[in-house]
Protein backbone atom coordinates (compact mmCIF):
# COMPACT_ATOMS: atom_id res chain seq x y z
CA UNK A 1 0.00 0.00 0.00
CA UNK A 2 2.77 2.44 0.99
CA UNK A 3 6.63 2.10 0.20
CA UNK A 4 9.41 4.39 1.01
CA UNK A 5 12.88 3.77 -0.19
CA UNK A 6 15.45 6.26 1.26
CA UNK A 7 13.05 8.68 0.51
CA UNK A 8 13.94 12.52 1.78
CA UNK A 9 11.93 15.64 1.88
CA UNK A 10 12.69 19.16 2.39
CA UNK A 11 10.30 22.43 2.37
CA UNK A 12 11.47 24.33 -0.36
CA UNK A 13 15.13 25.03 -0.61
CA UNK A 14 15.37 24.51 3.50
CA UNK A 15 17.42 21.53 4.66
CA UNK A 16 16.15 17.99 4.80
CA UNK A 17 13.60 17.59 7.37
CA UNK A 18 13.33 13.70 6.44
CA UNK A 19 16.27 11.46 5.51
CA UNK A 20 16.71 8.10 3.94
CA UNK A 21 12.99 6.64 5.22
CA UNK A 22 12.47 3.54 4.36
CA UNK A 23 8.80 1.93 4.82
CA UNK A 24 6.42 -0.58 4.14
CA UNK A 25 2.83 -0.41 5.22
CA UNK A 26 1.11 -3.34 4.19
CA UNK A 27 -2.56 -3.23 2.71
CA UNK A 28 -4.91 -3.44 6.48
CA UNK A 29 -2.12 -2.76 8.65
CA UNK A 30 -1.91 -0.58 12.28
CA UNK A 31 0.86 1.57 12.56
CA UNK A 32 1.91 4.23 15.65
CA UNK A 33 4.26 6.47 14.35
CA UNK A 34 6.41 8.21 17.56
CA UNK A 35 9.25 10.14 18.30
CA UNK A 36 10.04 13.31 20.21
CA UNK A 37 8.64 16.56 18.94
CA UNK A 38 10.34 18.42 15.91
CA UNK A 39 11.68 14.70 15.01
CA UNK A 40 8.99 14.77 11.23
CA UNK A 41 6.12 12.96 12.67
CA UNK A 42 4.13 15.43 10.68
CA UNK A 43 6.12 15.95 7.48
CA UNK A 44 5.88 12.19 7.00
CA UNK A 45 2.59 11.74 7.15
CA UNK A 46 2.08 14.67 5.00
CA UNK A 47 4.27 12.63 2.74
CA UNK A 48 2.22 9.52 3.01
CA UNK A 49 -1.20 11.70 2.91
CA UNK A 50 0.26 13.61 -0.69
CA UNK A 51 0.22 17.01 1.31
CA UNK A 52 3.79 16.79 0.10
CA UNK A 53 5.87 15.58 -2.61
CA UNK A 54 9.54 13.71 -1.60
CA UNK A 55 12.45 15.36 -2.56
CA UNK A 56 14.58 12.30 -3.79
CA UNK A 57 13.82 8.78 -3.06
CA UNK A 58 11.55 5.96 -4.28
CA UNK A 59 7.83 6.44 -2.94
CA UNK A 60 4.74 4.61 -3.99
CA UNK A 61 1.45 4.68 -2.94
CA UNK A 62 -1.20 2.11 -3.98
CA UNK A 63 1.12 0.96 -6.35
CA UNK A 64 1.72 4.08 -7.98
CA UNK A 65 5.45 5.74 -8.32
CA UNK A 66 4.95 8.42 -6.67
CA UNK A 67 7.84 10.38 -8.86
CA UNK A 68 5.16 9.20 -12.25
CA UNK A 69 2.32 10.52 -11.11
CA UNK A 70 1.04 14.15 -11.72
CA UNK A 71 -0.64 16.84 -10.05
CA UNK A 72 -4.03 15.75 -11.83
CA UNK A 73 -3.70 12.58 -10.79
CA UNK A 74 -3.15 13.02 -8.01
CA UNK A 75 -6.66 14.15 -6.90
CA UNK A 76 -8.37 10.35 -6.96
CA UNK A 77 -5.17 9.50 -4.99
CA UNK A 78 -6.00 11.37 -2.40
CA UNK A 79 -9.28 10.53 -2.10
CA UNK A 80 -8.47 6.73 -0.89
CA UNK A 81 -6.78 8.56 1.84
CA UNK A 82 -8.83 9.67 5.09
CA UNK A 83 -6.66 12.54 7.45
CA UNK A 84 -7.42 13.78 11.15
CA UNK A 85 -5.04 16.22 11.91
CA UNK A 86 -3.68 17.36 15.58
CA UNK A 87 -5.69 20.92 15.01
CA UNK A 88 -9.25 18.95 13.82
CA UNK A 89 -9.04 21.99 10.99
CA UNK A 90 -12.90 21.35 10.55
CA UNK A 91 -14.48 24.00 8.93
CA UNK A 92 -15.97 26.65 11.46
CA UNK A 93 -18.93 27.34 9.68
CA UNK A 94 -19.93 24.57 8.36
CA UNK A 95 -22.39 22.20 10.53
CA UNK A 96 -20.63 18.61 11.90
CA UNK A 97 -22.76 16.96 9.10
CA UNK A 98 -21.69 19.43 6.01
CA UNK A 99 -18.21 18.88 7.51
CA UNK A 100 -18.22 15.40 7.66
CA UNK A 101 -19.87 15.44 4.01
CA UNK A 102 -17.67 17.40 2.55
CA UNK A 103 -15.35 14.72 1.42
CA UNK A 104 -18.38 13.11 -0.43
CA UNK A 105 -19.37 16.75 -2.09
CA UNK A 106 -15.69 16.62 -3.24
CA UNK A 107 -15.65 13.14 -4.97
CA UNK A 108 -18.89 14.46 -6.78
CA UNK A 109 -21.69 11.69 -4.73
CA UNK A 110 -25.25 12.68 -4.80
CA UNK A 111 -26.79 14.75 -1.94
CA UNK A 112 -29.48 11.98 -1.96
CA UNK A 113 -26.66 9.15 -1.37
CA UNK A 114 -24.50 11.05 0.51
CA UNK A 115 -27.11 11.82 3.36
CA UNK A 116 -27.80 8.48 4.92
CA UNK A 117 -23.97 7.56 4.74
CA UNK A 118 -23.28 11.01 6.66
CA UNK A 119 -26.06 10.50 9.81
CA UNK A 120 -24.51 6.80 10.26
CA UNK A 121 -20.82 7.83 10.82
CA UNK A 122 -21.90 10.54 12.89
CA UNK A 123 -24.25 7.79 14.75
CA UNK A 124 -20.61 5.69 15.08
CA UNK A 125 -18.92 8.40 16.70
CA UNK A 126 -21.49 9.09 19.01
CA UNK A 127 -22.53 12.63 17.37
CA UNK A 128 -26.22 11.53 15.81
CA UNK A 129 -27.77 14.52 18.05
CA UNK A 130 -25.08 16.81 16.94
CA UNK A 131 -25.66 16.56 12.96
CA UNK A 132 -26.71 20.55 13.06
CA UNK A 133 -24.02 21.95 15.47
CA UNK A 134 -21.25 24.07 14.56
CA UNK A 135 -17.53 23.26 15.45
CA UNK A 136 -16.88 26.12 17.61
CA UNK A 137 -19.88 24.85 19.72
CA UNK A 138 -18.76 21.46 20.31
CA UNK A 139 -16.11 20.35 22.51
CA UNK A 140 -12.40 19.56 21.65
CA UNK A 141 -13.65 15.83 21.89
CA UNK A 142 -16.95 16.56 19.85
CA UNK A 143 -14.84 17.94 17.28
CA UNK A 144 -12.11 15.51 17.10
CA UNK A 145 -14.96 12.78 16.68
CA UNK A 146 -16.42 15.30 13.87
CA UNK A 147 -12.66 15.29 11.87
CA UNK A 148 -12.67 11.40 12.36
CA UNK A 149 -15.81 10.64 11.08
CA UNK A 150 -15.16 13.09 7.89
CA UNK A 151 -11.62 10.96 7.58
CA UNK A 152 -13.46 7.78 7.79
CA UNK A 153 -16.81 9.12 5.47
CA UNK A 154 -15.52 8.32 2.14
CA UNK A 155 -14.19 4.72 3.35
CA UNK A 156 -10.09 5.56 2.65
CA UNK A 157 -8.25 2.51 2.39
CA UNK A 158 -5.58 4.41 4.48
CA UNK A 159 -5.98 6.84 7.29
CA UNK A 160 -3.05 9.19 8.55
CA UNK A 161 -3.78 10.60 11.76
CA UNK A 162 -1.76 13.20 13.53
CA UNK A 163 -1.67 13.16 17.06
CA UNK A 164 -5.38 12.40 16.75
CA UNK A 165 -5.42 12.08 21.07
CA UNK A 166 -3.26 14.91 21.97
CA UNK A 167 -6.12 17.48 22.58
CA UNK A 168 -8.64 14.78 24.47
CA UNK A 169 -8.26 13.11 28.06
CA UNK A 170 -6.91 9.95 28.12
CA UNK A 171 -11.05 7.83 28.14
CA UNK A 172 -11.78 9.64 25.22
CA UNK A 173 -8.39 8.99 23.78
CA UNK A 174 -9.16 5.46 24.41
CA UNK A 175 -12.37 5.74 22.79
CA UNK A 176 -11.22 7.23 19.62
CA UNK A 177 -8.11 4.49 19.38
CA UNK A 178 -10.90 1.97 19.66
CA UNK A 179 -12.77 3.60 16.94
CA UNK A 180 -9.30 3.26 14.56
CA UNK A 181 -8.90 -0.37 15.23
CA UNK A 182 -12.87 -0.74 14.48
CA UNK A 183 -11.88 0.59 11.43
CA UNK A 184 -8.84 -1.26 10.90
CA UNK A 185 -11.02 -4.26 11.36
CA UNK A 186 -12.81 -2.98 8.75
CA UNK A 187 -9.79 -3.35 6.61
CA UNK A 188 -8.34 0.31 6.53
CA UNK A 189 -4.60 0.85 6.99
CA UNK A 190 -3.91 3.40 9.58
CA UNK A 191 -0.71 5.43 10.67
CA UNK A 192 -1.26 7.27 13.94
CA UNK A 193 1.09 9.51 14.92
CA UNK A 194 1.37 10.04 18.99
CA UNK A 195 4.11 10.65 21.68
CA UNK A 196 1.55 9.00 23.91
CA UNK A 197 3.96 6.05 24.08
CA UNK A 198 2.13 4.14 26.48
CA UNK A 199 -0.62 4.50 24.53
CA UNK A 200 0.57 2.52 21.69
CA UNK A 201 2.23 0.30 23.79
CA UNK A 202 -1.39 -0.50 25.34
CA UNK A 203 -2.12 -1.82 21.67
CA UNK A 204 0.17 -3.12 21.20
CA UNK A 205 0.87 -2.76 17.33
CA UNK A 206 4.21 -2.13 14.87
CA UNK A 207 5.41 1.13 16.30
CA UNK A 208 7.46 3.58 13.43
CA UNK A 209 9.70 5.40 15.45
CA UNK A 210 11.45 8.66 14.26
CA UNK A 211 14.56 10.90 15.48
CA UNK A 212 15.68 13.79 14.09
CA UNK A 213 13.89 13.04 10.48
CA UNK A 214 15.42 9.42 10.11
CA UNK A 215 13.05 6.51 10.99
CA UNK A 216 14.88 4.07 13.58
CA UNK A 217 12.65 1.44 14.12
CA UNK A 218 11.43 0.79 10.81
CA UNK A 219 14.41 0.96 9.01
CA UNK A 220 15.98 -1.88 10.85
CA UNK A 221 12.28 -3.63 10.42
CA UNK A 222 12.76 -2.99 6.69
CA UNK A 223 16.34 -4.24 6.02
CA UNK A 224 15.34 -7.48 8.05
CA UNK A 225 12.16 -8.37 5.89
CA UNK B 1 -30.88 20.49 6.60
CA UNK B 2 -30.27 23.56 4.91
CA UNK B 3 -28.83 23.19 1.29
CA UNK B 4 -25.09 23.55 2.16
CA UNK B 5 -23.21 26.57 1.50
CA UNK B 6 -19.28 27.14 0.36
CA UNK B 7 -17.04 25.13 2.04
CA UNK B 8 -14.79 28.04 1.95
CA UNK B 9 -15.67 30.85 4.44
CA UNK B 10 -16.05 33.80 2.33
CA UNK B 11 -17.40 35.82 5.02
CA UNK B 12 -14.35 35.88 7.20
CA UNK B 13 -12.58 37.82 4.52
CA UNK B 14 -12.68 41.43 3.34
CA UNK B 15 -13.26 40.97 -0.42
CA UNK B 16 -17.10 39.80 0.32
CA UNK B 17 -17.36 44.12 1.01
CA UNK B 18 -14.52 45.04 -0.87
CA UNK B 19 -15.49 43.55 -4.56
CA UNK B 20 -19.39 44.32 -4.13
CA UNK B 21 -17.91 48.43 -3.62
CA UNK B 22 -15.76 48.14 -6.12
CA UNK B 23 -17.81 46.87 -8.89
CA UNK B 24 -20.88 49.20 -7.97
CA UNK B 25 -18.18 51.84 -8.55
CA UNK B 26 -17.66 50.29 -12.20
CA UNK B 27 -21.10 49.25 -13.18
CA UNK B 28 -21.91 53.03 -12.06
CA UNK B 29 -19.08 54.46 -14.46
CA UNK B 30 -19.20 51.90 -17.07
CA UNK B 31 -23.01 52.55 -17.47
CA UNK B 32 -22.43 56.59 -17.86
CA UNK B 33 -19.68 56.32 -20.40
CA UNK B 34 -21.62 53.79 -22.45
CA UNK B 35 -24.50 55.94 -21.99
CA UNK B 36 -22.47 58.62 -23.44
CA UNK B 37 -21.29 56.69 -26.55
CA UNK B 38 -24.98 55.68 -27.43
CA UNK B 39 -26.52 58.59 -27.03
CA UNK B 40 -23.80 60.07 -29.12
CA UNK B 41 -24.42 57.90 -31.70
CA UNK B 42 -27.95 59.00 -32.03
CA UNK B 43 -27.19 62.55 -31.55
CA UNK B 44 -24.55 62.52 -34.68
CA UNK B 45 -27.22 60.13 -36.48
CA UNK B 46 -30.50 63.03 -35.74
CA UNK B 47 -28.00 65.92 -36.42
CA UNK B 48 -26.94 64.62 -39.50
CA UNK B 49 -29.78 63.72 -40.37
CA UNK B 50 -31.92 66.97 -40.01
CA UNK B 51 -28.94 69.07 -41.45
CA UNK B 52 -28.44 66.92 -44.60
CA UNK B 53 -31.30 68.43 -46.89
CA UNK B 54 -31.44 71.46 -45.65
CA UNK B 55 -29.84 74.76 -46.36
CA UNK B 56 -29.08 78.08 -45.02
CA UNK B 57 -28.91 81.31 -47.87
CA UNK B 58 -27.51 84.30 -45.75
CA UNK B 59 -27.97 87.83 -47.17
CA UNK B 60 -25.72 90.37 -44.53
CA UNK B 61 -26.99 93.58 -43.69
CA UNK B 62 -24.11 95.11 -44.25
CA UNK B 63 -24.20 94.36 -47.94
CA UNK B 64 -27.56 96.00 -48.09
CA UNK B 65 -29.77 93.11 -48.12
CA UNK B 66 -33.24 94.58 -49.20
CA UNK B 67 -36.58 93.05 -50.00
CA UNK B 68 -35.34 93.33 -53.55
CA UNK B 69 -32.24 90.94 -53.44
CA UNK B 70 -34.45 88.63 -50.77
CA UNK B 71 -36.93 88.22 -53.52
CA UNK B 72 -34.01 87.56 -56.20
CA UNK B 73 -32.33 85.22 -53.89
CA UNK B 74 -36.16 83.10 -53.73
CA UNK B 75 -36.96 83.53 -57.24
CA UNK B 76 -32.99 82.07 -57.93
CA UNK B 77 -33.48 79.45 -55.28
CA UNK B 78 -37.44 78.49 -56.54
CA UNK B 79 -36.18 78.01 -59.92
CA UNK B 80 -33.06 75.66 -59.18
CA UNK B 81 -33.25 71.81 -59.90
CA UNK B 82 -33.04 69.74 -56.34
CA UNK B 83 -34.90 72.84 -54.24
CA UNK B 84 -38.01 71.04 -52.64
CA UNK B 85 -38.79 74.57 -50.57
CA UNK B 86 -37.46 77.89 -49.77
CA UNK B 87 -38.49 80.33 -47.18
CA UNK B 88 -37.27 83.52 -45.91
CA UNK B 89 -36.97 84.04 -42.02
CA UNK B 90 -39.16 86.85 -41.30
CA UNK B 91 -37.01 89.55 -39.45
CA UNK B 92 -38.81 88.90 -35.85
CA UNK B 93 -38.11 85.69 -36.14
CA UNK B 94 -34.59 86.36 -37.10
CA UNK B 95 -34.33 88.72 -34.22
CA UNK B 96 -35.87 85.97 -31.62
CA UNK B 97 -32.76 84.01 -32.54
CA UNK B 98 -30.76 86.17 -31.24
CA UNK B 99 -32.68 87.36 -28.45
CA UNK B 100 -31.33 85.04 -25.49
CA UNK B 101 -28.11 86.82 -26.42
CA UNK B 102 -29.02 90.46 -27.01
CA UNK B 103 -31.84 90.77 -24.86
CA UNK B 104 -35.39 92.46 -25.67
CA UNK B 105 -34.01 96.08 -25.17
CA UNK B 106 -33.39 96.63 -29.18
CA UNK B 107 -36.00 95.78 -31.75
CA UNK B 108 -35.41 94.43 -34.82
CA UNK B 109 -35.47 97.59 -36.84
CA UNK B 110 -32.55 98.71 -34.33
CA UNK B 111 -30.74 95.27 -35.51
CA UNK B 112 -28.91 95.11 -38.30
CA UNK B 113 -29.62 92.03 -38.74
CA UNK B 114 -28.98 89.59 -42.14
CA UNK B 115 -31.77 88.21 -43.74
CA UNK B 116 -32.37 84.79 -43.88
CA UNK B 117 -33.57 81.87 -46.08
CA UNK B 118 -34.41 78.38 -45.41
CA UNK B 119 -33.56 76.25 -47.75
CA UNK B 120 -34.85 72.03 -47.95
CA UNK B 121 -33.62 69.88 -50.48
CA UNK B 122 -34.97 67.24 -52.49
CA UNK B 123 -32.08 64.64 -51.05
CA UNK B 124 -33.32 62.41 -54.42
CA UNK B 125 -32.75 64.86 -56.56
CA UNK B 126 -28.66 65.63 -55.60
CA UNK B 127 -29.05 69.51 -55.65
CA UNK B 128 -26.03 71.44 -57.56
CA UNK B 129 -24.57 73.52 -54.74
CA UNK B 130 -21.89 74.94 -56.46
CA UNK B 131 -23.79 76.27 -59.11
CA UNK B 132 -26.65 77.66 -57.21
CA UNK B 133 -23.85 79.53 -55.17
CA UNK B 134 -22.40 81.02 -58.15
CA UNK B 135 -26.49 81.65 -59.27
CA UNK B 136 -26.81 83.59 -56.10
CA UNK B 137 -23.73 85.58 -56.25
CA UNK B 138 -25.04 86.83 -59.16
CA UNK B 139 -28.84 87.49 -58.39
CA UNK B 140 -28.23 88.68 -54.91
CA UNK B 141 -23.86 90.08 -54.17
CA UNK B 142 -23.21 89.28 -51.55
CA UNK B 143 -25.44 86.00 -50.68
CA UNK B 144 -24.00 83.13 -48.57
CA UNK B 145 -24.99 79.66 -49.08
CA UNK B 146 -24.81 77.91 -45.75
CA UNK B 147 -24.77 73.73 -45.88
CA UNK B 148 -23.83 73.28 -42.89
CA UNK B 149 -21.12 71.11 -43.88
CA UNK B 150 -18.45 72.50 -41.45
CA UNK B 151 -20.39 73.08 -38.56
CA UNK B 152 -21.74 69.06 -39.49
CA UNK B 153 -17.98 68.12 -39.72
CA UNK B 154 -16.72 69.93 -36.79
CA UNK B 155 -19.56 68.17 -34.34
CA UNK B 156 -19.03 64.86 -35.83
CA UNK B 157 -15.30 64.99 -35.34
CA UNK B 158 -16.29 66.11 -32.03
CA UNK B 159 -19.28 63.61 -30.92
CA UNK B 160 -16.34 60.95 -32.42
CA UNK B 161 -13.38 62.39 -30.20
CA UNK B 162 -15.90 62.26 -27.08
CA UNK B 163 -17.27 58.58 -28.55
CA UNK B 164 -13.29 57.18 -28.28
CA UNK B 165 -12.83 58.93 -25.24
CA UNK B 166 -15.75 57.30 -23.46
CA UNK B 167 -14.92 53.98 -24.89
CA UNK B 168 -11.52 54.10 -23.84
CA UNK B 169 -12.87 54.72 -20.43
CA UNK B 170 -15.07 51.55 -20.60
CA UNK B 171 -11.86 49.68 -21.54
CA UNK B 172 -9.99 50.90 -18.64
CA UNK B 173 -12.78 50.47 -16.19
CA UNK B 174 -12.57 47.06 -17.70
CA UNK B 175 -9.35 46.25 -17.33
CA UNK B 176 -9.45 47.73 -13.34
CA UNK B 177 -12.20 45.61 -12.59
CA UNK B 178 -10.25 42.56 -13.89
CA UNK B 179 -6.96 43.33 -11.99
CA UNK B 180 -9.07 44.02 -8.94
CA UNK B 181 -11.32 40.94 -8.97
CA UNK B 182 -7.47 38.99 -9.72
CA UNK B 183 -6.13 41.03 -6.55
CA UNK B 184 -9.54 40.15 -4.53
CA UNK B 185 -9.04 36.48 -5.52
CA UNK B 186 -5.55 36.17 -4.87
CA UNK B 187 -6.35 37.65 -1.15
CA UNK B 188 -8.90 35.12 -0.74
CA UNK B 189 -6.39 32.27 -2.04
CA UNK B 190 -4.28 33.30 0.69
CA UNK B 191 -6.38 34.08 3.65
CA UNK B 192 -7.83 30.62 3.31
CA UNK B 193 -4.68 28.53 2.44
CA UNK B 194 -6.11 26.09 4.77
CA UNK B 195 -8.94 25.10 3.80
CA UNK B 196 -7.80 25.07 0.38
CA UNK B 197 -5.21 22.22 1.54
CA UNK B 198 -7.52 20.64 3.53
CA UNK B 199 -10.05 20.28 0.02
CA UNK B 200 -7.07 19.25 -1.90
CA UNK B 201 -6.35 16.61 0.42
CA UNK B 202 -9.34 15.73 0.33
CA UNK B 203 -9.25 15.18 -3.11
CA UNK B 204 -10.62 17.81 -4.65
CA UNK B 205 -9.71 18.97 -7.97
CA UNK B 206 -8.40 22.44 -9.20
CA UNK B 207 -11.63 23.17 -10.74
CA UNK B 208 -13.53 22.38 -7.84
CA UNK B 209 -12.32 25.08 -5.69
CA UNK B 210 -11.89 27.35 -8.47
CA UNK B 211 -15.91 27.19 -9.05
CA UNK B 212 -15.99 28.12 -5.31
CA UNK B 213 -14.08 31.31 -5.80
CA UNK B 214 -16.16 31.80 -9.38
CA UNK B 215 -19.29 31.34 -7.71
CA UNK B 216 -18.01 33.82 -4.68
CA UNK B 217 -17.22 36.79 -7.52
CA UNK B 218 -20.22 36.35 -9.47
CA UNK B 219 -22.48 36.65 -6.40
CA UNK B 220 -20.62 39.68 -5.29
CA UNK B 221 -20.02 41.30 -9.24
CA UNK B 222 -24.10 40.98 -9.20
CA UNK B 223 -24.55 42.97 -6.07
CA UNK B 224 -22.48 45.45 -6.69
CA UNK B 225 -23.46 45.40 -10.31
CA UNK B 226 -27.07 45.69 -9.78
CA UNK B 227 -26.50 48.62 -7.33
CA UNK B 228 -24.24 50.54 -9.57
CA UNK B 229 -26.82 49.94 -12.29
CA UNK B 230 -29.41 51.69 -10.00
CA UNK B 231 -27.38 54.38 -9.20
CA UNK B 232 -26.09 55.17 -13.05
CA UNK B 233 -29.83 54.61 -14.10
CA UNK B 234 -30.77 57.49 -11.38
CA UNK B 235 -27.70 59.76 -12.11
CA UNK B 236 -28.58 59.34 -15.99
CA UNK B 237 -32.70 60.48 -15.35
CA UNK B 238 -31.42 63.17 -13.25
CA UNK B 239 -28.71 64.63 -15.88
CA UNK B 240 -31.98 64.45 -18.45
CA UNK B 241 -34.01 66.35 -16.05
CA UNK B 242 -31.31 69.13 -15.82
CA UNK B 243 -30.47 69.44 -19.35
CA UNK B 244 -34.07 70.08 -20.03
CA UNK B 245 -34.29 72.24 -17.22
CA UNK B 246 -31.47 74.51 -18.61
CA UNK B 247 -33.73 75.82 -21.68
CA UNK B 248 -33.94 78.51 -24.36
CA UNK B 249 -36.45 80.21 -26.15
CA UNK B 250 -39.06 78.74 -23.73
CA UNK B 251 -38.86 74.90 -24.15
CA UNK B 252 -37.79 75.05 -27.83
CA UNK B 253 -34.08 75.19 -27.40
CA UNK B 254 -32.59 73.41 -24.36
CA UNK B 255 -28.61 74.82 -23.88
CA UNK B 256 -27.24 71.30 -22.82
CA UNK B 257 -28.26 68.41 -25.18
CA UNK B 258 -31.04 66.19 -24.03
CA UNK B 259 -30.36 62.79 -23.52
CA UNK B 260 -32.53 60.66 -25.05
CA UNK B 261 -31.67 56.84 -23.97
CA UNK B 262 -34.23 54.54 -26.23
CA UNK B 263 -35.45 51.30 -24.63
CA UNK B 264 -32.87 49.19 -26.35
CA UNK B 265 -30.41 51.55 -24.88
CA UNK B 266 -31.85 50.78 -21.59
CA UNK B 267 -31.53 46.74 -22.50
CA UNK B 268 -27.63 47.56 -22.99
CA UNK B 269 -26.84 49.26 -19.74
CA UNK B 270 -29.02 46.39 -17.85
CA UNK B 271 -26.65 43.73 -19.33
CA UNK B 272 -23.82 45.79 -17.21
CA UNK B 273 -23.88 44.04 -14.13
CA UNK B 274 -24.46 40.27 -15.84
CA UNK B 275 -21.23 41.39 -17.85
CA UNK B 276 -19.47 42.38 -14.71
CA UNK B 277 -20.36 38.97 -13.30
CA UNK B 278 -19.11 37.15 -15.97
CA UNK B 279 -15.92 39.18 -15.68
CA UNK B 280 -15.37 38.43 -12.29
CA UNK B 281 -16.17 34.59 -12.21
CA UNK B 282 -13.62 34.13 -15.42
CA UNK B 283 -11.31 36.44 -13.64
CA UNK B 284 -11.27 34.50 -10.23
CA UNK B 285 -11.64 31.05 -12.38
CA UNK B 286 -8.29 32.06 -14.53
CA UNK B 287 -6.76 33.41 -11.21
CA UNK B 288 -7.41 30.40 -9.21
CA UNK B 289 -6.40 28.00 -11.24
CA UNK B 290 -2.82 29.47 -12.14
CA UNK B 291 -2.58 30.40 -8.50
CA UNK B 292 -3.28 26.35 -7.55
CA UNK B 293 -1.15 25.01 -10.58
CA UNK B 294 1.91 25.72 -8.74
CA UNK B 295 1.10 23.96 -5.15
CA UNK B 296 2.30 20.83 -5.18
Amino acid sequence: MVRFENVGMRYGTGPEVLRDITLRLDAGSFHFLTGPSGAGKTSLLRLIALAERPSRGLASLFGEDLSRVTRADLAPLRRKIGIVFQDFRLIPHLSAFDNVALPLRVAGVAEAKLRDNVREILEWVGLADKLDAKPPTLSGGQQQRVAIARAVVARPKLLVADEPTGNVDDAMALRLMRLFEELNKLGTTLIVATHNAALARQFNRSVLHLEDGELQAAAAAWAAS
Amino acid sequence: MSAPGPAIPFGRDGSSRFLPALTLLMVFLAGLALAAVMDLERALARWDQSLTGTLTVELPAATGATDKSLDAALAVLHDAPGIKSATAIDRDATAKLVEPWLGTALSPADLELPRLIDVRLDVSAHADLAALRAKLAAAAPGATLDDHQLWLDSFARFARSAEITAIAILVLIGGVAVMSVAFATRTGLAVHRDTIELLHLMGARDAYVARQFERQALRLALIGGVAGLVLAAAALLALSQAANAVSLLGDSVTLLPPLHLRGWNWAVLAVLPIVAGLVAMATARITVLATLRRLP
